[in-house]
């Protein structure tokens, strides 16, 4: 820990290339966080990753078991007086609403800040919900840093404005904030003394009776807020050409400054509340108002309820991520820019490159079963969603995490004439899939889960959970054991498989499937890729017997390829052997048994 | 080491008038490095944005990596400049397109400028396995089909360099991201020491000297291609399909079948079917590509797959 110290404070006051991620978190260390929690989600994850490289004698850091959980333990926090975050992808809030919703109520003791970052254009999840929205649900201010540097100074400021204006603060991001690396001067943490437990019932208690006080206490606070927001720092008046004026936010910012070098620009570091008189003024001093967001149209309703004339998303699109070529069209759309001649550069065709499922990947051979059984399939979000694609085809639905248990009890309630199995990986199991799973027994319906357990949240790159048996430092943790879990919610048919063993996998869903009532099957084989990378000797395919079938090609493993040889008109399959890890499993699906392990192969 | 220079936010509060503000804008230099999961984009981006920020110029390095370790495409934008203001490249404004993979560099070509644009991409191929999926007799694999020649003749100063190959005669395969780099530092004027000593700052203690001599020779290649040298690499064109006259039939005894279904569950194409009876049948015969697989799984030899000669069946009452 010394070491690290050392260079945490040597760094300070100079200029270092941080991503949006690395200055969240410097800005929430410095501002004297003491707790921080999340469950990981891209493009948030490297938050508490990163956290968690800060002294342990400064801030207590933790993967919680989902978005909620993390909320509630910054809560907690917060109630006894120290200042706390919680961390989250966009989606991440819908989990956390409810706590979020009434905690705007109560307001803080210790400073809350809630990190929510978005994911326009879907680069990976499952929606693009617009979190600036949850503003005004909330009645809770939404800071929107527009680069690195602003992600550090808007972090430490949100801490200041939630304890300041008694609410929770959001910092709201976007992937490309996130990743995006720029230089950022870094300054040094000022411990924040603790402020105590405050016993308050009438503040801390969400009685109908409190609750019904503090909602008068909010809207009030949201004036106050309004007002502090007309000459805040942070709400920037650019003054340019008069002829156009821009009003934009967070990381749609740098476009207009790329494209439209010479506008006014009203650039809001808070996306809500919105400082009416500000933006009147802005509006009257130029002779057209083009508001430029991201996804839903926020600041242009807010301020079309102004009776302001502005234009916005006639020319800018209300659907994915923007991009200086998108605000360029925008404005051209718009007669802000003359259209420029269209340069016809050349581009072949682009190659179909799918993310897929690693070489070895444990989850292949769930798929594989899945698909033999001719079951229908309720999925869930994590790595093994990809076994939806070709050529494995193996799942039929996926909604939001820890959805997939109780979709298929609607299924089999509904009548479906399938047998319907539940996929579910196991942090997803964790985060929300047991209540599935309890009212599956509970209601008494005939479906087998599969729980994919390969003993880390993968797709997020390899974090930490209660079944790992490690925490976010990497210190030892007490391990869930599922079987003993599942058991105890009254599942009577629970099996552990070795997910590398084709023919036990085949034949335990078949049992599982079988079996009337709830049945739940763990497929047990740790990720290929964290927290180890797993590379065993590879296999090889003898070409001379390769009889062309692709059998072993259903599994849509990247090591395996067609090769030059043919027969009958077909490719001969080729194996990377530096991408495989040696699983066998193409070699337990070849008919003619001419997938062997490398050393045998040698003449 | 160079000394802190303004950020974009200290910058923007000392915004000029827009008058001297539109004197003072400088084209900010933008590099764009593609290539697929796992093979150091990111990493080869980090180095060229720190090599920038030593040298005093404001840097925007940004990247999406969702997908990246599950065999995706992956890139990442890096500009500097005096003040720079998108993190991405706009379109047709890259002034280097640097592929680590042949097909994800020709994705690409359109960020280059048209007129100025540098490409300079790994021949390496990587084939996903959505490309092998096509099993009818003689499918073509689903692979880019330009070949070098078309490719450098479209851009305005283009090369094909076999990175992995000098990278594997250097005895490690991992180098060839730093042997483009090599290639790219020939184009970007920081000083050659630089170069060296930020690849020997980034990388593992023991793989420094393989790293300095992959950037060295790559340097070297691109000065000699420079000069007007032939190009010594070239791509191999992926694998023709084989020509392959015949039709497929699929004979079916039904007096074999046992009803086990277990030729139905495993066809890759999903074309068979037990009928009312329990009989397996061809549901989809358009999907059939004659693989075999049911014949060889089936144990009781109730299907056949018959690949008859095109010539044969034409004319033929059907
Ligand atoms: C509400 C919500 N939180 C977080 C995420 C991000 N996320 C997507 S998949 C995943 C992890 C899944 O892990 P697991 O279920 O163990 O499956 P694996 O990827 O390991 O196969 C997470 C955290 C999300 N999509 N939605
Ligand atoms: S990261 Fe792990 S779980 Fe995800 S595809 Fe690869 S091996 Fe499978
Ligand atoms: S053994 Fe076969 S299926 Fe497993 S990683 Fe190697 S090539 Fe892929």
């Amino acid at each position: 820990m010394s070491v690290l110290e050392v260079s945490v404070e040597a760094s300070a006051n100079v200029l270092r290339p941080l991503t949006g991620n690395e200055a969240i978190a410097r800005g929430s260390w410095e501002a004297g966080v003491k707790v921080a929690a999340a469950y990981p989600g891209t493009p948030s994850t490297e938050i508490l990753e990163n956290l968690a490289t800060y002294p342990a004698e400064d801030l207590h850091a933790q993967w919680s078991t989902n978005e909620k959980v993390a909320l509630d333990v910054a809560i907690g926090a917060s109630f006894a007086g120290r200042r706390a975050l919680a961390a989250m992808k966009h989606v991440g809030l819908n989990v956390a609403a409810d706590a979020f919703l009434s905690q705007a109520y109560i307001g803080v003791n210790g400073g809350l800040v809630l990190v929510v970052c978005d994911d326009p254009g879907i680069h990976s999840s499952q929606n693009e919900q617009d979190t600036r929205i949850y503003g005004a649900l909330a009645i809770v201010p939404i800071l929107e840093p527009s680069d690195a540097q602003e992600a550090l100074d808007f972090t430490k400021l949100a801490f200041d404005l939630s304890e300041r204006f008694d609410t929770p603060v959001i910092v709201r991001g976007t992937t490309r904030l996130s990743h995006t690396r720029s230089p950022v001067r870094v300054g040094t943490r000022t411990d924040i003394p603790g402020r105590g437990f405050l016993e308050q019932p009438a503040k801390n208690v969400m009685i109908p009776a409190h609750a019904r006080r503090r909602h008068g206490v909010v809207l009030e606070r949201e004036t106050r807020l309004k007002e502090y927001l007309e000459d805040a720092p942070i709400n920037r008046w650019e003054k340019g050409d008069a002829a156009v004026g821009v009003v934009t936010a967070g990381t749609c910012y740098p476009y207009v400054r790329e494209v439209l070098p010479n506008a006014s620009v009203l650039k809001l570091g808070a996306s809500w509340p919105l400082p009416d008189s500000l933006l009147r003024r802005f509006c009257d001093s130029v002779e057209r108002v083009i508001v430029v967001e991201e996804l839903e149209p926020v600041i242009e309703r807010e301020m079309r309820a102004l009776g302001l004339r502005v234009g916005g998303k006639e020319f800018f699109p209300r659907a994915g991520e923007l991009s200086p070529e998108l605000v360029r069209a925008g404005f051209e759309k718009a007669g802000v820019l003359q259209p420029r001649p269209k340069s016809n550069v050349w581009a072949p065709e682009p190659l179909m490159r799918p993310p897929v499922l690693c070489a070895g990947c444990p989850h292949t051979s769930s798929f594989l079963a899945i698909r033999a059984s001719g079951a229908r399939v309720a999925g869930d979000i994590g790595c093994y969603t990809l076994g939806c694609l070709d050529p494995l085809r193996g799942i039929d639905t996926t909604v939001a995490m820890g959805c997939s248990i109780g979709n298929a009890i609607g299924m089999v309630k509904a009548g479906e004439t399938r047998p319907v199995v539940a996929t579910i990986g196991d942090s997803t199991f964790l985060h929300a899939g047991i209540p599935g799973l309890i009212d599956a027994v509970y209601n008494q319906a005939n479906l087998t889960v599969l729980l994919l357990d390969n003993h880390i949240t993968a797709m997020t790159g390899g974090q930490d959970h209660p079944g790992t048996g490690r925490t976010l430092r990497g210190e030892e943790a007490p391990r869930v054991d599922y079987e003993a879990l599942i058991r105890a919610v009254g599942v009577k048919w629970v099996e552990t498989v070795d997910s590398y063993d084709l023919a036990a996998m085949h034949q335990q869903l078949r049992e599982a499937i079988n079996y009337r009532g709830v049945a739940v099957l763990i497929a047990n084989r740790p990720c290929v890729l964290d927290p180890v990378k797993i590379k065993g000797p590879p296999l090889q395919v003898v070409t001379a017997q390769c009889v062309a079938c692709q059998a072993c090609m259903n599994l849509g493993c990247p090591a395996m390829s067609w090769g030059k040889e043919t027969f009958e008109g077909r490719h001969k399959i080729e194996i990377d052997q530096s991408l495989c890890i040696g699983c066998s499993l193409c070699a337990q699906i070849c008919s003619v048994d001419c997938i062997q392990p490398t050393a045998e192969v040698r003449k | 080491m160079s000394g802190p220079s303004p950020t974009a936010s200290e910058l923007a509060k000392a915004m000029p008038a827009p008058s001297t503000l539109a004197a003072a804008e400088q084209q900010p230099v933008n590099v764009l490095v593609v290539g697929v999961g796992g093979q150091g984009v990111i990493m080869v981006s980090k180095l060229i944005a720190l090599l920038a920020q030593q040298q005093g110029f404001e840097v925007k390095q940004s990247e999406v990596h969702g997908m990246a370790k599950r065999g995706g495409a992956v890139f990442s934008h890096v500009r500097f400049g005096e003040r720079v203001w998108s993190p991405t490249i706009p379109l047709g404004e890259a002034d280097f397109l640097i592929a680590l993979e042949w097909a994800e560099g020709l994705r690409w070509l359109n960020y280059l400028k048209p007129d100025t644009g540098v490409f300079i991409c790994d021949t390496k191929q990587i084939v996903p396995p959505f490309s092998c999926r096509d099993r009818r007799p003689g499918a073509a694999l689903g692979y880019v089909r330009e070949t070098v020649d078309e490719v450098i003749a479209k851009v305005a100063e283009g090369y094909a360099i076999d990175a992995t190959h000098m990278a594997e005669q250097l005895g490690n395969d991992r180098v060839a991201n730093v042997v483009l780099l090599g290639a790219l530092s020939a184009a970007l004027k920081f000083p050659a020491s630089q170069w060296e000593e930020i690849i020997a700052d980034f990388v593992p203690k023991k793989t420094v000297g393989v790293n300095i001599e992959a950037l060295r020779q790559g340097r070297r290649w691109i000065e000699e291609a420079r000069k007007g040298l032939p190009h010594p690499s070239t791509v191999p064109t992926p694998a023709m399909p084989v020509h392959a006259d015949y039709r497929v039939r699929l004979e079916i005894t039904p007096e074999w079948c046992k009803s086990c279904d277990i030729c139905v569950k495993m066809c890759p194409e999903r074309c068979l079917r037990l009928n009312a009876e329990r009989i397996v049948e061809l549901a989809s015969p358009e999907k059939c590509t004659g693989c075999r697989m049911c014949e060889w799984l089936c144990p009781d030899f109730a299907l056949r797959v018959h690949l008859d000669p095109v010539r044969a069946t034409e004319g033929a009452v059907r």
